[in-house]
This record gives structure tokens, sequence and C-alpha cells, in this order.
């Protein structure tokens, strides 16, 4: 036990608007090890670097440092300590060369200037004990993301740290920068650093971790040696279903593709394949879900449907027409309907009332209009029977939408988006940071829009909800889909972790399934 | 044609254009070190005026210019503090401030003027004192360049240095990379540890500092008196200036100049037989030029990137 | 009353509240007689008819840029531009009255439509440039007052400038042009009416038309609006140029119901007042009349103190500064919010 160099025991952390993102969480960190800590999206692994990183505080619970209790206030505190952080979106200032980014805060001086000369040749010792090697003069807008990595693990580095996190750092990677990156965890460890290593991809824990603690739901279940367990059986402790829902399906037959995409590629800025060779159809009466780990071209591949990315190769037919001669205001009109991602920044006006916000997709038709004006009367009629219709807790509809909880909020934008009768429903994350009562009415009426015959495209990193709801589920990893399952509710979740982790894959004919040209 | 080139081609002209480019190199240089820390402050027009008429009334009461010059930084260090009080911690919006800002320098000023002088347009009144005219040694005796750069005002020479020191602190210094870091990404400077309000702080301050020199360079060395409403807009042009010089201390020092020349001309072309009030909106009209090329140029970089 | 509109009702109070109080203390300060000059300043304007009357012809113009401020801000536009166009649509319009020769309404009508018509056109180069190339509306409409200012300074002094009377003024407009007086012993005009109906008509445009929805909704979240089909450019530039007719016919009304020649030899401020104004009136156009009264009787207090007494009416700027200061802080009050906000959660809980 001795060689314990971190401790946390039974930390919970509940943030002041009442989620629980750590409900008991404890591992053991020894020195000079690679250790992985995997979980599903929002299984608490962000909070709970954070809380190691002296950014949040833990509500209870105990960290214990070198064999003695810790506070970690804040970061300061953290590097201090000797923790380092990389995190997955760079804190790195573009316009700085890589010695600017390096020193600053700490930065070596010669009278009132700072001495540049001291600080190169102090990240030219550090790069060569640690051959992690970068041109300190270059800017750091103009490197790849590897080599920005790589400068964020040397300002680790430089102030000292002896334990590493790194948060999902392949996430951003190429296969080829991958391995670069693992060479030199390994020369880290082989200097007797500590590695807590933050990932999805069961295959990386296998290749470099000594040890894996398993995160599922804000508690921890178990650290293994990782030559002891086999990918699957992770895969099968971090994927667990939240709530089993169960719903009355009626039996729904596949109508007309309403939505037709062929051949759909993407590149990001990085040149990184964003998306690739993406088919299928949506039909007419069927909900298809399209389930996998978060980042893996689900937002890209929304984008170029709702009209939101233009810089696609191969088309998307939505009723038979090309949406590449659409702008987002004929694509509405014509039939789509789309929950966002994110309700706060599109889903919402926040300072409006409910019912201006229930208009969005209907103020210029006379439903609430009598001549040229908005009709007062029919819109507050209209609003007050979707509030009812769609359960939505609120004082009157004249509130603000900001006062509303979470809940209610993305209630209020699936009332919207589901009453015109829209063709085709695109429901990204319907559910993500609601709560169950909130998750089950939505997932409801998601139920009813396709019983009255509309197209539903379900992305959802929610497995049950991908099982439960879709009539057909197709799995993406990295950018392409890697399986299509016709009967997803008699799937098991440790076999669709196997697709979404990127252990199996189905064949390109099980894929093709998923087109259903009527 | 031939008159006005007459005009401008001449040592006279470019001694005008320096003299008349100070006040909005100062108020430049301080919209650029708040821009670079992320605080922009859109109050420089108020403060170079309150500095203005403290510049009067401190030295007219001390009868010694150098504690008016002081008094007038004084008062833009203080006026950029309150701006900083209200935008940083209250979280006032940063346009909106600025506006207030502005509204409170244009009322109190003149009614601080009338309070001591009974007089709601200029300072006459008061016997305010200038800050000197500086004849450099030597330079001065070269025909035409010593015509042109010798025999200015001291506020004139300080900005020149002004301007080399910003760009010096800026590039050379730690303050300077940790101004430039907390405007181009707060949350990498706050992760290693770099205090954000503190040095977002520092940069409006040093902003006041900057247009309080400007505002004694209006009342005391442009000319020897306080009138209302003085500042003419320079706070506004400075802020295009900042914009067109995209934030670096030689982009905006030319593109001040480059406003000063268009204020000596509006000056000099009253020689002519042009009707002085449309002179006059020279400057304005340049600066709504040069920030439109500048916001169309930008606007079709960002088109090719896609 | 919900929570937060009584919580912001509060904060502007509270705001008003601090500012009048600066306002005596500043009174307090200088003034050799403080009592009566509180006492007029505070007073003044209810001694006399004609008094009320001046608060009331001081309120018709706020109100127009207040109503023009308001669909801006509610745009998220920072455009002063108002200023400008007050002034320059006044000046078109006593063109007009000078100019030309036509019957009674039909004059005045001429007039205003004249000044709106600028007042759209000016507004409209500025949401443009916004619109198109996202130039710095505040610091483009503060320039373009300068220059509209520039422009009106020389039309008038070489073509319209009365040369025979002393001080700064036009040639007379003729009468049929001026608008009629309404309430006898006080200069209050037709203009009140014109404006009472702006307000309406500005209501119905912004909560009621297709238009304001679309401009609402981009000023309170751009990338809403766009989620949900709207053209945001155009909507910054219909709201620009709803704002130019306002404010210009707020300068036409202003120039042909108080004045029989013009008389503004410096921008006359009433555009800048609109800030102020949509501040107060929390973006809502009702309540700009409120707003423009509450302006408009410190302002006319202000002027009875600087007569009687040794204090000028410059105070009221400084004022009208700490108000905006203190409503647009968003933490003002922010401790006083949560815990009355935790008291609120805890009675309905």
């Amino acid at each position: 036990m001795s060689n314990n160099v971190l401790e946390l025991r039974n930390i919970m952390k509940v943030y002041s608007n009442g989620v629980v993102a750590n409900k008991n969480v404890s591992f053991e960190l020894k020195e000079g090890e690679i250790h992985a800590v995997v979980g599903e999206n929002g299984a608490g692994k962000s909070t709970l670097m954070k809380i190691l990183f002296g950014m949040e505080r833990p509500s209870s619970g105990e960290i214990i440092f070198k064999g003695s209790k810790v506070e970690i206030e804040n970061s300061n505190k953290a590097i201090d300590m000797g923790i380092g952080m990389v995190h997955q979106h760079f804190m790195l200032v573009p316009s700085f060369t890589v010695v600017q980014n390096m020193i600053l805060g700490i930065e070596p001086k010669k009278g009132i200037n700072i001495d540049y000369n001291k600080a190169t040749q102090m990240i030219k010792e550090l790069g060569d004990k640690y051959n992690l090697r970068v041109d300190p003069e270059m800017k750091v807008k103009d490197l790849s993301v590897g080599m920005k990595q790589k400068v964020e693990i040397l300002k680790a580095l430089l102030r000292g740290a002896k334990i590493l996190i790194l948060d999902e750092p392949t996430a951003v990677l190429t296969p080829q920068e991958t391995e670069e990156l693992f060479v030199q965890l390994m020369k880290l460890k082989d200097n007797g650093h500590t590695i807590i290593f933050i990932s999805h991809k069961l295959k990386e824990v296998k290749s470099i971790c000594d040890k894996v603690t398993i995160i599922r739901k804000g508690v921890t279940y178990g650290t293994y040696n990782v030559a002891d367990v086999t990918q699957s059986q992770i895969s099968n402790l971090m994927v667990g279903r939240n709530v089993v829902l169960k719903y009355d399906k009626s039996k729904s037959e596949a109508g007309k593709a309403v939505l037709n995409v062929k051949g759909v590629s993407c590149k990001g800025a990085e040149g990184k394949e964003l998306l690739k060779d993406i088919q299928f159809t949506a039909n007419k009466g069927k909900i298809l879900g399209i389930a996998g780990v978060e980042g893996n071209g689900q937002r890209e591949l929304i984008n170029v449907i709702t009209g939101g990315r233009r810089n696609y190769d191969g088309e998307v037919l939505f009723n038979d027409k090309n949406i590449r001669s659409m702008n987002v205001k004929a694509l509405r009109k014509s039939g789509m309907s789309y929950i966002p991602e994110d309700r706060m920044t599109q889903g919402v006006a926040a300072s409006a009332a409910i019912s201006e916000n229930l208009a969005a997709n209907r103020y210029e038709s006379q439903e609430i209009k009598s001549g040229i004006l908005m009709d007062v009367k029919k819109l507050s009629k209209l609003a007050n029977k979707l509030v009812e219709d769609y359960d939505i807790v609120c004082k009157s509809i004249a509130q603000k939408v900001e006062s509303l909880s979470g809940g209610n909020i993305q209630k209020v934008v699936v009332a919207r988006e589901c009453s015109i009768e829209p063709d085709i429903l695109i429901a990204e994350q319907p559910t993500r940071g609601v709560d169950v009562g909130a998750a089950e009415i939505i997932h409801k009426e998601i139920l009813k829009l396709r019983d009255r015959g509309a197209a539903v495209l379900l992305v959802s990193a929610d497995l049950s909800e991908a099982m439960e709801l879709s009539d057909a589920l197709l799995v993406m990893y990295e950018g392409e889909f890697v399986a299509y399952i016709d009967n997803p509710s008699e799937t098991t979740e440790e076999e669709l972790g196997l697709y979404m982790l990127g252990v199996k894959k189905q064949s390109r004919e099980e894929i093709r399934r998923a087109v259903n040209e009527f | 044609m031939r008159s006005l080139l007459d005009i401008i081609l001449t040592p006279d002209f470019a001694f005008s254009a320096i003299r008349v480019t100070t006040p909005l190199l100062f108020a430049a240089l301080g919209a650029l070190i708040s821009d670079r820390a992320g605080a922009a402050n859109i109050g420089l027009e108020g403060i170079m005026l309150m500095a203005a008429l403290a510049g009067v009334v401190f030295s007219a009461y001390t009868q010694s210019a150098l504690i008016g010059l002081l008094g007038a930084i004084l008062i833009g260090l203080l006026t950029a503090s309150m701006l900083a009080y209200f935008t940083l911690k209250l979280k006032t919006d940063v346009i909106l401030g600025g506006i207030a800002l502005n509204f409170f320098a244009n009322g109190g000023t003149i009614f601080v003027l009338y309070y001591l002088t009974g007089d709601k347009g200029t300072s006459a009144s008061l016997a305010s004192m200038v800050l000197p005219n500086i004849h450099i040694p030597v330079i001065r005796n070269i025909p035409i360049l010593g015509e042109i750069v010798s025999g200015h005002n001291v506020l004139t020479y300080i900005a020149i240095l002004s301007a080399i020191g910003v760009w010096y602190v800026l590039e050379k210094t730690a303050l300077g990379l940790r101004i430039r870091s907390v405007g181009e990404n707060e949350n990498a400077a706050k992760s290693v540890g770099v205090n954000v309000m503190k040095i977002r702080y520092i940069a409006l301050a040093l902003s006041g500092v900057f247009a309080g020199m400007g505002g004694a360079f209006l009342s005391m060395g442009y000319v020897s008196w306080f009138s209302r409403g003085m500042s003419a807009g320079r706070g506004w042009i400075a802020l295009a200036a900042e914009a067109m010089g995209r934030g670096t201390v030689l982009g905006t020092t030319l593109s001040s100049v480059l406003f000063g020349v268009a204020d000596a001309l509006s000056n000099t072309l009253q020689l002519l037989n042009i009707p002085a009030e449309l002179i006059r909106i020279l400057p304005y009209v340049a600066t709504v030029v040069g920030l439109l090329a500048y916001a169309i140029r930008e606007t079709n970089k960002r088109k090719a990137k896609g | 009353m919900n929570f937060e509109n009584r919580f912001e009702l509060i904060r502007t109070f509270a705001a008003v509240t601090i500012s009048l109080i600066l306002g005596f203390a500043i009174i307090l300060l200088v003034s050799d007689e403080p009592l009566s000059s509180i006492y007029y300043f505070v007073i003044g304007p209810v001694l006399k008819t004609r008094y009320i009357g001046n608060v009331i012809e001081l309120a018709i113009p706020l109100i127009f840029s207040g109503l023009a401020t308001v669909i801006l801000f509610q745009t998220s536009l920072f455009n002063l531009g108002a200023e400008g166009v007050f002034y320059f649509s006044g000046l078109m319009a006593a063109i007009v009255g000078i100019g030309l020769s036509l019957p009674a309404p039909l004059h005045a009508i001429v007039a205003i439509a004249a000044g709106g018509l600028f007042g759209m056109l000016l507004m409209f180069m500025i949401g443009y440039f916004k619109a198109k190339w996202n130039a710095s509306e505040l610091v483009i409409s503060l320039m373009f007052n300068s220059i509209f200012y520039g422009i009106g300074l020389y039309i008038l002094n070489y073509f319209f400038r009365d040369p025979d009377i002393a001080g700064f003024a036009s040639f007379k407009m003729q009468k049929t042009v001026l608008l009629a007086n309404i309430i006898p012993k006080t200069r209050i005009h037709s203009g009140l009416i014109i404006a009472l109906v702006t307000v309406l008509l500005a209501y119905l445009f912004l909560y009621r038309t297709k238009w304001g929805y679309e401009i609402r909704m981009t000023g309170i979240n751009g990338d809403f609006a766009r989620y949900s089909g709207m053209n945001t450019t155009k909507a910054i530039i219909i709201a620009s140029i709803a704002a130019g007719i306002i404010s210009g016919i707020g300068g036409a009304v202003e120039v042909i119901g108080m004045y029989d020649r013009f008389r503004w030899a410096a921008l006359p401020g009433l555009g800048f007042d609109g800030a102020l104004i949509a501040m107060l009136a929390k973006n809502k156009p009702g309540s700009t009349i409120y707003a423009a009264l509450f302006l408009a009787y410190i302002r006319i207090g202000a002027d009875l103190m600087a007569r009687m007494t040794n204090i000028p009416s410059e105070m009221v700027f400084i004022m009208q500064a700490v108000i905006i200061l203190l409503i647009s802080g968003g933490k003002f009050l922010e401790k006083y919010r949560q815990k009355a906000l935790l008291r609120e959660v805890k009675k309905n809980a």
C-alpha cells in the first residue's frame, strides 16, 4: 500500500444545481503506473479529473496524497503537488510560440525582460530528457494536433508534474500520432511518472495501461490489472443501462424514404476524416437510431442533414430534393423538425417567453396569425394546449424559458418540434441531462409521432434510449457505420458496447441494409 | 488641385499632422492595451474629456503644468478604474458601460466647468498652464526635417515613446505576455494560474493613463484652455484606428497617423475656398471609410476560409 | 408578476433612487442654498401649468428616440445614430417647411415623411454595414452623427440661414407646416398624438408582426434564430430601418412642433437620451412613455433649479450615467437576488 501516490476514498460531488456527478468514487494510483479510467459519456470521469486538478471541490470523501489527507483548493495547489493535466481541449494561446505557451505564468526574467534564451534552454533540456521535441520558436497555431499535445505535456512537465492526467488524449489524434504518443507515455513511465489515462477506447487501454478503473453513473466498479481482463469484460462493466425502459410499441410498417443519405463524407479542418461514406434512408413510420460514443461523427452528420454544413461530398435527398439547394428555412418549411443537442445555445431563446419559443416554427403561418398580425389569442391558446399536452410545468406561458428546469425547457423544444406534424424529426440526444419523468414524456411523444407516420432519426449516446425507441439502429464509430441492427430491443447492451467501442464490426453488406429505398 | 498640393507638400503640414496625431495616438494606445487584454475600453472619449478638464483645473490652481499633467493622468486612471469596477466586477455590459461613461464625462465636465468659472463653454477665465514645446538640439537646425520633427509639445514626444513602450511591454515582458494570453485565450491563462481579473484591471488602468495624457494634450498643448466636448470624437476614432491596426502597435500607430493626416488636412483646407463645415467632417469620413475597408476585408477573409 | 420581472423592477427603482441620492449629494456639496435647490429640482416642474407643459413637450422627442433605441437594443445593436438622425431629419423637415408651399395638414405630413425617409436611409446604411460586414455599428453611428451634423450645418449656413436675425437660425418656416398646439397655456403640440400612435405601432411591429418576432429572436439568441431558419442579416437591416424611420419622424416632429425656425446650432442630444429611455423602459415600447416623462421631469427640474440657483443643469447627465451603469450591471443587487430567489423557492416548496 505504501507506494500509493494518490488515493481517492468515497468521493461524492453534487453540483449546486443538484446534479450528482460522482456518487461514490474510490481508486488508488500507484507510483509509476499508467492507470486507465474508463466510462461512458456522463459517467463522471471529467468531474473526477476536475477534482484531482483542483478545478472542483468534492462534496464529501477524502483525497490521500503520499499518505496524508489533502485538500486541493485550486489548480495552483495541484500543480504544486506535482499534478499536471492535459485537457482534451488544449489550453494554449494560438498566436504564441511554443516557448511563450510553456512559460506563461512562470516566466524566467532578466531585468524586466523575459529571458527567452533561458526559457528555450529549459525547454530543449526537458524535450531531450523525455524525447518530446518541438520547435520552441514555432507558433502554436501552426502546429499539428499531435504537436500541440506534446506542448501540453511539456507544459505540465515544466511545472514539475509527476502525475499526469490525460483527458481522452487520442480523441483528436490520427493513428500514427496515437502510436507516437504511446511511445512517449511509456518513456515517461520509465522515468518514474505516473499517468492517468482517460479513454473510451479499449484497444488503447489494453495496449499501454497497467491498471483500469471502471466508472459508471458516478460510481467506480473496481480496479483491475489490464492483463487480467478482456476488452469484452471491460466493455460489459462500462456499458450499462441507466434505467431499463419499456414502452408498448406497436409494430409499424416502414413507409416511403423521406431522407436519403448517399455516400456522404467530410473532413475536418485538420484533415481528419469526420464522416466516411455514410449511407442510409430514414423511412416514414420508423424510428432509426444512431448510437455511438459521442464525437464519432454524429454531430457532423446531423449538421450536414440540417443544412448547417455545406462542405461535404455525396448528397442528401429530403423528400427527393437535394438539400444543397435548400437553406434552413426551406428545409424546415418542407417538413423537417429538429431537436438540437444543445438546447440552450440553439434550441431556445432563453430570455423569451414560453409561448414565443413555441412560435418559432410557425410564426409565419395562419395558425397563430390573423391577417398580417400575430394573434395573441391564437398563440396563447396554442401555447396553453402544448403546455398541457406535453406536460410542461410552468406558472404561465408568459414565463421566461430560462426560469424553467432543464427537463421542462427540453419539453418546450420537443413540443414545438413535434406539434407541427413534420415529415421527419431529427432528435439529437433528446433526453440529455433531463430527469427521468421528463425523459419518459419525451420518449412517448417521439413514439406517438412515429405512429402518426413521421420518420424519426434519433441520435443518442444513451443506450437504453437508443435500443428501446429505435425500430432499427445504426452504430457509429470513428465517422462510419460499424453495425446495422434491425431488432434493437432484442440485442444486448454488451453487444452494442463492442460495436460502439470499436471492438467489433459488421460486414459491409450487413451495414448496407440501412438503405431502404421505396 | 495645384494649390492643394502646395499646401500639403510643406514642412508645416507634416508638422501639423504630427501635432494632431498626438491625442489620437494616445487614445489608440489606450484602446490597444485594453483590447489586447480582452477588456475593450469604450469610454476613451469620456476619459479624455475629463482628463482635459482636469489638466486645466489642476494647473490653474497650482500654477504648475506638471501637476496639471499629473492631475489629468490621475483622473484618467480613476475613471478607467471606475469603468473596470463596473465591467469586471458588476458585469456591466462593456459597451453600455462605455456609453454611460461618456454621458458622465459630457455632463460632468460642463457641471464642474460651470461651477468653477460660471461659464458652460470654455475655461478661458481660468489661468491654466500649458506644457512646454521641446526644441531638439542639432536636429532643429536641419532644414525641413528640423521644421517637421522639432518644436513639438513634450506630450507629442511622450506619445511616440509610449508607443514604443507599449510595444516593448507587450512583446518583451512577462506582463505583456500575460496581457496577450488573457485577451486571446482566457482559459489557457487561467489554467496556468494567471489572475485574469487582475491583468484586465491593469490593462484598463493603463488605457486610462494613456487617455489621460491624450486629454492633457488637448487642453494643455493643442490649445491652452478647455472647451466643452473638446475630445470631438477622437476616442471613437481611436477605436477605429486600433481595429484597423489589427491590434498591433505599428498598425495602430500608422492608422492613427492616417486619421491624423485627415484631421490636419481638414485644418489646412480651410485656407482654400471650401466650406469649413464640410472640411471638418473629413476625419470622420476617413474613419468610416477606413473601418468599412477593414470590415469588408475581414469578412472576405472569413468567407475564403469557409 | 413573476419573480424575475419583480426583481428587474426593484433593480430599476434602486438604480433611479441611487442616482437621485447622488443628485441630492451633489447639490448639498456645491450649492449655497441646498434646500431651495432641491425644492426647485423636485417640486419645480409641477409648480406651474407651463412647467408641466414643458415636461410633456420634452417627453415627446424622448419617446421617439426611446422607441428607436428600444428596437435597436432588442436586436442587440448598439447604434447611437438616432442623434444624427434627429438633427438632420429635423433640418429636412425645416427645409420642407421653408421651401414648399402646401396646404396645412399635407405640408406637415410631407415634412415628417421627409424626416422619416432620411432617418431610414441613414440607419439602413449602418444596419447594412453591420449585417453584411460586421462593421462596428457603435463607432460608425457616432461618426455618422458628426458627419451629418457637419453636412447639415453646411446646408443651413449656405442655403437657409436667415442673415437678418441675430443668433443662429434658419428662415422662418411657413405656418402651414407647423404642428397645432393642442393644450392651451402650454406649447404641447399634436406631435404628442403622433408619438403615442408611434408607441402603439412600434409595439405592434415588435410584438405582433413576423419581422418583429424575427428581430427579437435575433437579438436574444442569434443561433436560435438561425436554427429556426430566420435570416438574421435581414432582421438586423429591418430593425435598423424601423429605428431610422422613428427617429427621423421624431426629429421632424420636434422641429415643426416646437419651433418656427430651425435653431439647432449643435447636436440636440435627444437621440443619445434614447439609450437611457430604452434601459429605463426595459426595452418595452409602452414603458418608453413613462421613462421619457421621468427623464423630462428631472431635466425640467434641473433647468428650473439652474435658473433659480447656481447649480448647472448638467447634473442630470451625471445621474443619467449612474442609472445606465447600475441598470446594465448584471451583478448589481445580485446578492439580494440570490437571497430573494431562495425565499421564493422555499415559499413554493
